[in-house]
């Protein structure tokens, strides 16, 4: 009887964890679109099989094996990982940082500054334009930050405001460099590449690079400042309950401003190594790339943990360079945008788990109750 | 005998907790009949199944004998129930007017709303019960008693019969008390039947006929008010004989510690809430803030532990100026503070009792590294070792989500984590708001505990029990200033009722 | 002077479509729900005002069609904000989780249905959109008048409106004495849906041919500034919108001042994003919101 009850509990508490909810989630996200594309007359298969050669190069129909898929999906993975990163990072303080695409922007446009201008010498020239993209990204996140903490901005608007700010700032900024035509710019020096001759040899000449170092990195960075040190703790309760935080003693304004300022260094990261890995040259954008945006979706899935978040964010990345792959296919590419945009309001599922639960529990106290 | 209000074997469960368990109460017609028990002993509870806002989940309700079906608040209004709600439900930027027909507004014939001819209804309801209120005042700017009395006309302009009042003394000076009673008696004279929730005895004996007592969610018994003492109710209510007044040692009183000067402290509007008042607490002593909420306590808090800026005034520690200070340099220099909301203020609700310990000193050794790297254990030891010394209730010891604590314990959570970094200056607010009796005894033993050990107390509380008890000086507070400083045995519970209200007393000091 | 004169049906062009987003957007915080989904219900209406006007047209409706699609538009904006009303207000959802959805499903569904529909990016153009009146203005400013009044109107006038801003201030009190609160967030919810959608529609109608993806560019979360700014009376809004509408209209009437031709049209494009901004930080008008603004409704949670 005994073990009857723990086992149950064990299920229970597993169906409500996050993880679990997270799972089912994604596979609700799938199921609507798989139904989405059959009843425009398309055939979900396909989709499936361009997920699948993304994944692991294999392509069904032909069967022959093509490295560099695998190669490119961890490539993508990067950037989506790194914004999801910034997400969660605010959202660990209590701040929603929509404003990742505007880092983002910021830090990809500062990167293609320094890797046109800057001084051509061996590793330095990319280590200074990435640091350059952190640094202007944590800027870019760091106004939102004392705009919330100092004026009760809502960084729901000021993040949005401050995305278009950024599109239209980086335009006029990569309007001005070297050989810029409406669309890119000149080809970068070699030095200020962030290729990786490896990686590229292994997967088949895929634009996998060095980026996805510097991603580890800043994901064990995340998870150790968040966890192990007195920074972490007073973002944590700052975010849990800013005003017991503040009671404490807890600099909050500070800690608000930090948060949103390390949020952006990281998506300010991703914009970099986008910029300096995955193109030759400086683009001149005339729309946003959407890895901020989608880094909401990534963080949310995710839970905010670390490896919540880097399994999503890979999961994304499947997802975009399956796209070329479906659109070949007859699939309209925009069909991931639905299923993100899906799994995201199904995140809301997660509180109604908990109201479910609460019934449940409310039920059985009461046939414990009445049977007395 | 026919009863007004028949409620019979009601059970009520919430997650967790069974709030009412098989209950009964009988009560009269023209009666007014006292709810009496301690916090969570689940008098809110069953009145809220009668007004309509739960449903029981078995059990019978009859109005004067016929059998009714309660299933929400419009129901109960229909057959004539009303409430005066402990918590005011009032739009805060509405008139007293909007507030009192808000859900049966007079109409015209295009379907307008006709705010002129609900104002006269008002004025004349506010005449005939003699509830004065301006009908035309924004509810946001009148005084509590004020809007009291807005609620009340609320359930009379719904034709209410039977009124139930939920705790309606807590935010109200003795003189509003006395009016309050006053109204209540005249409310049974025109016919109304009413039912008073509440947990402050010398009320129950002031005004009310019969008595029913609960007990964590189980019906104890009914008694007619003439034939007990307040003993008796208090018995009855907690199970045992309890502690009225507590054993005090006389005080040591040592040099000034917190030296508090022309001390003004503004809202979150600009509106200034704390005027020039000054009041300075010694070494040893326990001295107590009395008033009526809404007179400046919260600011006055809020200004010395750094929660509000400063508009004017110094505020000295131990001789160092902190007006200006940050809220961690005035920890750092030794002020402890027990919110007056601890929810709020007081506890991270999602992190263990060890990090809740650790709030105000984790980045210091030994929690933290000179890196700034934390050491987890570290604060679960020192948290097992507060839980056992203050005898803290927690299933999962140390790493109890604090969340998951009774208001009792959660409130020994913090007490104790005050306690422990050793402050030399304590602020404590409404220390035993909404905590059963024995954890009202026991905090109560410890704050003298802590006056005993030679720590200055500054004491805000709205119960004037608590503030007569265990203060050694007791300093009035009226819009913002002080109005008398006295010692305990030189002044009484009216005396000081009446400088709530703002007329001065001659003597002590002011 | 003259010129300003001139620029006025170009304002009220750029100002309506945003000033009855904002209206919606202000009708439902009132209630107590955040809707930031306004921008991706804009592009939805939009998007399906812009199909159903060039199928129509082809079809031979003529005039009529822009009106249907109108309608059409509204009616999308308010069939998908239905998703919002039931995460928010039945399921406790953080409401800027669910609102943040909407907008990426809005991205997903527009442009895959334009790929199904028309095999590209983007709707197919239309040949003719909103015709000007006499004096050069859209029916769109009369359409937003209209709005405002009706919005004002039943807000401070009728019962329904007045249950309506006590939802939003002290929903408990409300449901004290006897209002649906669940019931009148839903209403409020779908109006600003129905709204948002009217104002995609507007967009697409009179400014362009067709909808891409850049069509609405922001405009949802200037409207959402708006009611900030505009401290959620109808008055405000209005003139909150005027001004960030007035920003956004500078791109286009800058042709008219020689002086400032010289200058990249980024610098224009960015003006209206800065000047909410800006009006948002000087102005932050946080303690005029409606006091349960964004908090889920729980029953007896009091």
């Amino acid at each position: 009887m005994s073990a009857r009850k723990s086992q149950e509990s064990l299920t229970t508490r597993l169906l409500g964890s996050d993880g679990a909810v997270s799972v089912l989630v994604v596979l609700l996200g799938f199921l609507v679109g798989t139904i989405l594309v059959s009843l425009v007359g398309r055939n979900p298969l396909n989709m499936y099989k361009a997920i699948m050669q993304a994944l692991s190069g294999f392509n069904i129909d032909n069967g022959k094996m093509n490295v560099r898929y695998i190669g490119e999906t961890l490539n993508y993975s990067v950037p989506f990982i790194l914004c999801g990163f910034s997400m969660a990072f605010a959202a660990r303080a209590g701040l929603f940082n929509i404003g990742g695409e505007g880092q983002y922007i910021m830090g990809m446009t500062i990167a293609q500054v320094i890797g046109l201008l800057g001084p051509t010498v061996g590793t330095l020239h990319w280590v200074l334009a990435i640091i350059g993209a952190m640094i202007i990204g944590a800027f870019w996140g760091g106004i939102v930050g004392i705009l919330k903490a100092k004026y009760e901005v809502s960084e729901v608007v000021s993040t949005i405001m401050l995305n278009y700010v950024a599109l239209y700032l980086s335009r006029i900024i990569c309007l001005q460099l070297p050989g810029a035509t409406t669309y890119k710019t000149a080809n970068y020096p070699e030095t200020a590449l962030l290729q990786n001759s490896l990686f590229r040899t292994i997967t088949n000449n895929s634009m996998l690079n060095n980026g996805f170092f510097l991603m580890i990195i800043a994901v064990v960075v995340y998870w150790f400042i968040m966890e192990k040190t007195n920074l972490g703790f007073g973002l944590r309760a700052t975010g849990f309950n800013r005003e017991a935080a503040r009671c404490s003693g807890i600099p909050v304004v500070k800690s608000i401003a930090i948060s949103m300022a390390i949020a952006g260094a990281f998506a300010g990261l991703a914009g970099g190594i986008v910029a300096l890995g995955s193109f030759r040259y400086g683009r001149v954008l005339s729309g946003m790339d959407n890895y901020g945006f989608n880094g909401i979706a990534v963080a949310l899935v995710g839970n905010n943990t670390a490896i919540g978040t880097m399994l999503a964010g890979f999961l994304f990345g499947l997802l975009k360079n399956s796209q070329a792959l479906m659109q070949g296919k007859q699939i309209p590419k925009e069909i991931t945008f639905i299923i993100q945009g899906l799994i995201v309001v199904f995140i809301a599922l997660r509180s109604a788990i908990a109201i479910y639960f609460a019934w449940r529990n409310k039920r059985q106290l009461q046939k414990e109750v009445l049977a007395k | 005998m026919d009863y007004a209000i028949e409620m019979i074997g009601i059970t009520k469960t919430f997650p967790g907790v069974i709030a009412n368990d098989n209950v009964t109460l009988e009560v009269a017609p023209q009666e007014v009949h006292a709810l009496l028990g301690e916090n969570g002993a689940g008098k809110s509870t069953l009145m809220s199944i009668l007004f309509g806002a739960y449903n029981a989940d078995s059990g019978t309700i009859r109005i004067h004998g016929k059998e009714v079906n309660i299933k929400d608040p419009n129901v109960a209004t229909e057959i004539g129930i009303g409430m005066v709600h402990q918590h005011f439900k009032l739009v805060h930027n509405y008139t007293v007017t909007e507030n009192i027909v808000l859900g049966m507004e007079p109409k015209n014939r295009f379907g307008m709303l006709e705010i002129a001819k609900a104002e006269r209804r008002v004025a004349a309801l506010s005449e005939k019960y003699k509830l004065e209120v301006d009908p035309k005042a924004l509810v946001e700017n009148i005084t509590v008693g004020s809007q009291q009395r807005v609620e009340i006309l609320k359930t009379l302009y719904r034709d209410a019969n039977i009124i139930i009042f939920d705790e309606p003394t807590a935010v109200l000076t003795p003189q509003e008390i006395d009016e309050l009673i006053e109204i209540i008696r005249r409310l049974r004279a025109e016919g109304k039947t009413i039912v008073l929730i509440t947990h402050k005895l010398k009320e129950i004996k002031a005004v009310a006929d019969r008595c029913t007592v609960l007990r964590r969610g189980k019906y104890i018994g009914t008694v007619d008010v003439a034939d007990v003492t307040e003993q008796h109710l208090a018995e009855m209510m907690v199970g045992r004989a309890v502690e009225f007044e507590i054993e005090k040692a006389p005080a040591n009183i040592g040099d000034v510690v917190l030296s508090i000067q022309n001390l003004s402290v503004a809202d979150g509007t600009g509106h200034l809430k704390v005027k020039n008042l000054s009041v300075d607490v010694h070494r040893g002593e326990i001295v107590g803030i009395a008033g009526v909420d809404g007179n400046g306590q919260t600011e006055l808090l809020y200004g010395l532990s750094g929660l509000a800026p400063v508009a004017e005034g110094t505020i000295l520690l131990d001789g160092h100026d902190i007006t200006h200070a940050t809220i961690r340099e005035r920890i750092e220099l030794g002020l402890g503070h027990i919110p007056e909301d601890r929810q709020r203020h007081g506890l991270v609700s999602d992190f263990p009792i060890s990090e809740n310990c650790a709030l105000k000193n984790y980045y210091l050794s030994p929690y933290s590294s000179k890196y700034g790297l934390l050491d987890y254990e570290k604060m679960e030891e020192d948290a097992e070792q507060l839980i056992t010394q203050f005898d803290i209730r927690a299933g999962r010891g140390a790493k109890t989500l604090a969340g998951s604590l009774s208001g009792g314990n959660q409130q020994k959570v913090i007490v104790a984590r005050e306690i422990h970094l050793s402050p030399h200056v304590l602020l404590v607010a409404q220390p035993t708001r909404g905590l059963d009796v024995g954890a009202i005894e026991y905090i109560r033993h410890r704050i003298l505990a802590e006056r005993d050990k030679g720590r200055a107390i500054l004491l805000v509380s709205f119960e004037l029990d608590e503030i007569m008890n265990l203060c050694d000086r007791i300093a009035t507070i009226s819009k913002g200033s002080i109005v008398g400083i006295f010692n305990q045995h030189e002044v009484t519970e009216r005396e000081i009722g009446m400088m709530m209200a703002g007329s001065k007393r001659e003597g002590g000091e002011a | 002077m003259s010129t300003l004169i001139g620029m006025i049906p170009s304002i009220l062009m750029i100002v309506s479509p945003i000033l009855i987003t904002a209206i919606g957007g202000m009708i439902c915080e009132k209630s107590g729900v955040v809707n930031i989904a306004l921008e991706g219900l804009m592009g939805l209406g939009a998007f399906a005002a812009a199909a159903a006007h060039v199928l129509l047209e082809a079809a031979g409706f003529g005039v009529p069609s822009i009106w249907i699609s109108l309608g059409i538009g509204a009616l999308i904006g308010c069939l998908f904000s239905v998703i919002h009303a039931v995460a928010a207000i039945n399921l406790n959802a953080d409401q800027t989780i669910s609102g943040t959805g909407i907008n990426l499903l809005s991205d997903g569904v527009t442009i895959f249905a334009a790929q199904i529909l028309f095999s590209a990016d983007r709707t197919r153009e239309f040949r003719m959109g909103m015709q000007t009146d006499a004096l050069g203005i859209y029916p769109t400013a009369y359409i937003a008048l209209v709005v405002v009044f009706i919005a004002w109107f039943v807000l401070y006038k009728l019962p329904f409106g007045m249950h309506l801003r006590a939802c939003g201030e002290h929903p408990h009190a409300a449901d004290s004495v006897g209002i649906n609160v669940k019931r009148i967030r839903y209403i409020a919810v779908l109006s600003s849906g129905l709204l948002a959608g009217l104002a995609g529609g507007c967009i697409v109608l009179t400014q362009t041919i067709q909808y891409t993806s850049n069509t609405i560019n922001g405009r949802g979360f200037i409207a959402l500034a708006a009611v900030s700014f505009g401290r959620w009376r109808p008055a405000g809004v209005t003139f909150a919108a005027f001004l960030f509408g007035t920003a956004q209209a500078f791109a286009i009437i800058a042709n008219n001042f020689p002086a400032l031709r010289v200058l990249p049209t980024e610098v224009f494009n960015i003006l209206p994003y800065i000047v909410t901004l800006v009006a948002l930080v000087v102005f932050s008008g946080k303690n005029y919101a409606p006091r349960a603004n964004g908090k889920p409704y729980t029953k007896g949670a009091s």
